[in-house]
């Protein structure tokens, strides 16, 4: 069991943020994120957009937004649990709270500050009908394991980075990887388009272009899926495993069955106070929450975790003396490893 | 016709339709028009805010005769990543509302389904 003060749940902007000014008030933070990163939707959909509503950034790359935040929240040791999706939540006698993860992981603390954005990125599905009955039975919108397609034909679809490089990967690994996609021209990186034209040529990768696979066959699991090319018509081709890569979307997903008050898919708070939920110890902040006048800003998801870490300080500290705010210019920032960033002393000498 | 206002019509993913006020001087798109009126659910809708970067705004354009904006690469690389993809799919947010747009007709796209 995962034991910490303020449990994070979404590694994003506000999420990272969160850790940094929890930490001003020596509470510690553990993140749990559905992606494999921290970043949320700045490193999964707009790394390289500019951003220039940051106060004090005239622009800045979403990616290095995020990187900043990781290296301003470093000394307080933040800790982890990536490519896990929070999946339940249970009030213990204590008040405290346990969520787990997808992966069955769990994690114990007396706050749970919710900072999921638009929900948890999941694949998207090609809308082919017979899919969800293929789905782990040679179907797989991730691949978490190469390994798992060794001396195996797959057939990937998706005309992006991730069909791309893991149809180069794959060459090692399968016994016949076919590239399928819907253009002839490939949006991903040119190094890897460029990669994959060399292995066409070497007749390493099977690149179907300007088609779509449109029907999936095989008694209890994937044996052959129909492709249909624009022009020529459709064909049958034999695989093991059909791997679609369309990219992740996100969706609310378990959190919404939590018990907490949702509106149009956000969770409802309270803006005139901490930005509670209706669970006292539970919290919403950044775009996944909403109340009258609210705005999906970053900036403003950043303000929303300042005003709640000093709620939740309460609940951890139920019998503390009242907080006093302090100025970082003041203080300075003192890491949890005693190490101490402030301003330099003035050196003064006599005349 | 009232000044910088024009009608639109909106094919919601149910099926009906709306015809509405659209303003042509706000830099309003069509993505943020839908979500204006509320005519899709939050967070089905425009879950990019609007750079041509998730699909989540395609629709058919269903009113031929009227000259839309040329389609820039990136939206033709994501509605190349897209699923319902027809001849007379456009991204909502890539479309914006000017004069010439009156009597706009679209139709939303299916919502994209996502594994649990």
């Amino acid at each position: 069991m995962i034991k910490t003060d303020i449990l994070i749940i979404g590694a994003g902007p506000v999420g990272l943020f969160t850790v940094f000014e929890a930490g001003l008030l020596k509470l510690r933070c553990h993140l749990i994120d559905a992606l494999p990163i921290p970043g949320g939707q700045l490193a999964e959909i707009y790394p390289k957009k500019p951003i220039y509503d940051i106060p004090g950034y005239p622009s800045v790359l979403a990616g290095d937004l995020v990187k900043n935040l990781e290296e301003q929240i470093a000394p307080f040791e933040p800790t982890y649990t990536l490519g896990e999706r929070a999946e339940t939540i249970e009030k213990l006698e204590d008040g405290s709270f346990v969520v787990t993860t997808s992966k069955g992981t769990k994690h114990n603390a007396p706050v749970v500050a919710i900072a999921g954005g638009l929900g948890s990125f999941e694949p998207r599905k090609p809308p082919i009908k017979e899919i969800v009955d293929y789905e782990d039975k040679g179907v797989e919108y991730i691949i978490r394991e190469p390994n798992f397609y060794k001396d195996k034909k797959i057939i990937i679809a998706g005309g992006g980075d991730s069909a791309l490089d893991w149809s180069i990967f794959l060459t090692d690994i399968a016994k016949e990887v076919t590239l399928v996609h819907r253009r002839t021209e490939f949006r991903g990186a040119l190094d890897s388009v460029e990669k994959v034209k060399e292995l066409v040529k070497k007749g390493k990768i099977k690149l179907l272009t300007e088609s779509e696979v449109i029907e999936i066959h095989g008694k209890d699991k994937v044996e052959s899926v129909t492709v249909k090319n624009s022009t020529e018509g459709n064909k049958i081709v034999e695989v093991d495993h059909f791997i679609p890569l369309f990219g992740l979307s996100p969706k609310l997903g378990p959190i919404a069955n939590w018990g907490l008050n949702i509106e149009k898919n956000a969770i409802v708070v309270n803006n005139a106070t901490d930005y509670s939920t209706n669970i006292p110890g539970i919290y919403a902040i950044g775009d996944v929450n909403t109340y009258t006048g609210k705005l999906k800003l970053i900036l403003c998801g950043f303000h929303e975790a300042t005003i709640m870490v000093q709620s939740a300080y309460k609940l951890v500290n139920p019998d503390a003396k009242k907080l006093v705010m302090k100025y970082t210019t003041v203080s300075g920032v003192t890491g949890f490893d005693g190490v101490k960033k402030e301003q330099k002393k003035a050196v003064t000498t006599k005349i | 016709m009232e000044e910088n206002t024009i009608k639109v019509t909106i094919i919601d993913r149910a099926g009906e339709t709306h015809n509405v006020d659209a303003p042509t001087d706000m830099n309003m798109n069509v993505m943020e028009l839908v979500r204006v009126y509320e005519l899709a659910p939050e967070g089905t809708i425009g879950i990019c805010g609007g750079m041509a970067m998730c699909a989540s705004c395609q629709c058919y354009i269903e009113s031929p005769e009227l000259e839309l904006p040329e389609m820039s690469l990136e939206e033709e690389d994501m509605l190349d990543q897209a699923f319902h993809v027809k001849d007379n799919s456009r991204l909502g947010c890539q479309i914006y509302l000017k004069d010439e747009l009156d009597g706009l007709i679209i139709e939303l796209a299916p919502e994209s389904e996502i594994s649990e």
